[in-house]
């Protein structure tokens, strides 16, 4: 504090010289030092890196030596035969986890407030949150496990209520893979998401819902016409940062559920951009084709959150900047 | 105050919901646990759900003896304590010199974190970069993989501008340096943000399977996450076994299963992050909220 204030009065006749507050403040400056290199080598390089999809990039003759070819990669992108039903796949899954994944936890949060029990409210946190701290590898295990065709518990279950006749193998029949997907995803985080809109729900003034009980509003008026607007601006904010995230929203979960991308016959319906960058990139070492697929869903990402932002403003609501 | 028909009504919906949904939370955890401690052949008959019926260690017998399961485990275990130790101390000094006042380019190196939370290169470039800088397939790549991560430097950084300035003038009186400063006072009280981004640190390192398995390909250095992907998607014991080593052989076929060595592996993997999670509780909550309150 001292060492980092006083430097500026020091200097008596005015302020001292950059190169003398860089060296009054040398501890410090030493302290900052390793993190900018690192985030200089881990993230901005590999930014930098980005150039390559306008190359025909090669390990061994490396960035300097490799010949440009501007945009050839990403017309061969557009042109490949897989281009539409990856887009497909892409924007499918991602829109299913954004409209089933986001109010999932904001209706979580909705019903724990409503939880008189302190016991029970506790409990039901406590579980829920504990998928968050699983790896996608074990949520794996346990999903293959659940919907296994011997013994899984899915398919006991509903043959126990004589729902079906034989059990499904639920991981090889294309149609149930996006349902799958956003079910585990939704299991996975509900608990975690829903943290932030109770906390938001506590901030609210209490004597809101004592005059509405007065008013004689029912619970479910005051959760509609008190609790949710109250949070709105929360959720908007949050909506605002899952667009713009939404498509890189779930890489692992695809490949862990596909069996490392080995399922053949699902892969009709789980080929999303990540998916297919992963292949072409580090199984079929076609680095430059692999980046600009990449770099085509950055930008994507970006315009959907910059139009995301937009629409927020222009609603008279909240922000991001 | 008296709660209408209807009110009492969804209470008692509620709180269905949220039993049903903390029991399929619950259950294909209950479940894995019970089938590891079951024999494989007879979890194959059917009709093993809350208890364990023929109960036996043998899977964990397996799984610890197994040399290749072992080392994979070591290496989570290296892995996620040094990994933990280097990032809390480059992340907490970063903070902490971003939390005085007037720093020179201090806006510069805030502007230069928080950037890297919105753009990155994606996979390949990131791949391609670390390739050249050596570190494919070394332990060093584990430890530098994420080790800044702006948004712990965010909840750090919001705990140290906390601090009261007086505790720190009295020891720069007493002669001690900046760094004095940060080890001997700033740190000891610093103890509960510490606790609560220690662990998810190393909850992220635990867990993390992807990278190793992108950047790793040596077998000796591959984390325990990384090798259950290739436990879990093992069709058969026998391409299982033949893949461990002897001891496995030797053990009666019959009696263990794919699934009994799958499950007995994944818990092996889990118990750890729910043996701390209690602690972890009673933190995260407020990290989460410091956190989120920044975006």
């Amino acid at each position: 504090m001292l060492q980092a204030e006083r430097p500026i009065q020091a200097g008596q006749a005015g302020q001292p010289s950059l190169w003398m507050r860089l060296f009054q403040q040398w501890e410090f400056q030493l302290m900052i030092l390793p993190a900018i290199v690192f985030l200089l080598i881990f993230n901005y390089a590999p930014m930098w890196g980005i150039l390559l999809s306008f190359q025909e990039y090669n390990l061994f003759t490396g960035f300097w030596e490799s010949p440009w070819v501007g945009f050839e990669h990403f017309q061969m992108f557009f042109d490949s035969p897989e281009f539409w039903n990856i887009m497909r796949n892409t924007f499918a899954i991602s829109f299913l986890k954004l409209l089933i994944g986001f109010p999932a936890p904001i209706m979580l949060a909705l019903m724990l407030n409503e939880i008189g029990n302190l016991f029970f409210k506790r409990i039901v946190q406590t579980i829920t949150y504990i998928p968050h701290f699983i790896s996608w590898v074990v949520v794996s295990g346990l999903v293959f496990s659940m919907l296994a065709v011997d013994n899984g518990a899915v398919n006991d279950t509903l043959q126990q209520f004589n729902l079906i006749e034989e059990p499904i193998n639920w991981m090889s029949i294309p149609e149930y893979f996006w349902g799958i997907l956003v079910t585990v995803n939704v299991w996975k985080e509900i608990g975690f998401g829903s943290i932030v809109y109770l906390a938001a729900i506590v901030g609210i003034d209490p004597s809101l819902y004592e005059s509405a009980s007065i008013d004689g509003a029912s619970k479910l008026q005051q959760i509609f016409k008190i609790t949710i607007p109250c949070i709105a601006p929360v959720i908007v904010i949050f909506l605002i940062l899952n667009i713009g995230n939404l498509l890189n929203a779930g890489f692992e979960d695809v490949f862990v559920l596909t069996r490392n991308l080995n399922n053949g016959i699902l892969m009709s319906v789980a080929e999303t951009i990540d998916t297919y960058v992963y292949q072409m990139g580090i199984l079929n070492q076609r680095f430059s084709y692999a980046t600009a697929a990449g770099l085509f869903k950055s930008i994507l990402s970006i315009v959907l959150l910059i139009a995301a932002n937009g629409i927020a403003r222009r609603l008279g609501r909240t922000s991001l900047w | 105050m008296k709660l209408s028909l209807g009110d009492k009504l969804m209470r008692v919906m509620i709180y269905m919901i949220l039993a049903v949904l903390a029991f399929i939370t619950f259950y294909p955890f209950w479940n894995s646990l019970v089938l590891s401690f079951n024999t494989g052949s007879d979890t194959s008959l059917g009709g093993v759900s809350f208890w364990p019926r023929d109960f036996t260690l043998e899977n964990y017998q397996i799984v610890f003896e197994e040399k290749k399961i072992f080392q994979a485990y070591l290496i989570t275990i290296l892995r996620t304590l040094v990994g933990t130790a280097v990032a809390m101390f480059f992340t907490s000094l970063f903070a902490y010199a971003l939390s005085k006042k007037g720093i020179v380019f201090k806006k510069f190196y805030m502007i230069f974190a928080v950037f890297t939370m919105f753009f990155n290169g994606g996979l390949i470039p990131y791949f391609i970069v670390m390739y050249h800088l050596n570190l494919y397939n070394t332990f060093a790549f584990l430890i530098l993989h994420g080790l800044i991560n702006v948004y712990n430097v965010i909840i750090f950084r919001t705990f140290f501008l906390e601090l009261p300035d007086g505790l720190e003038e009295s020891a720069k009186i007493d002669g001690c340096t900046n760094f004095g400063v940060f080890f001997r006072i700033v740190l000891p009280i610093s103890g509960p943000v510490f606790a609560t981004l220690s662990l998810f640190t190393a909850v992220f390192l635990w867990n993390d399977w992807f990278f190793p398995a992108v950047f790793i390909n040596d077998q000796n250095l591959i984390p325990l996450q990384t090798m259950m992907v290739q436990i879990i998607n093992e069709g058969t014991t026998a391409t299982l076994i033949s893949n461990l080593n002897t001891y496995a052989q030797n053990l009666v076929e019959n009696s263990v299963t794919v699934r009994s060595i799958q499950m007995a592996t994944m818990m092996v993997a889990t118990l750890p992050i729910l043996f701390i999670y209690p602690f972890l509780q009673r933190f995260f909550v407020k990290g989460v909220l410091v956190g989120s309150l920044k975006e």
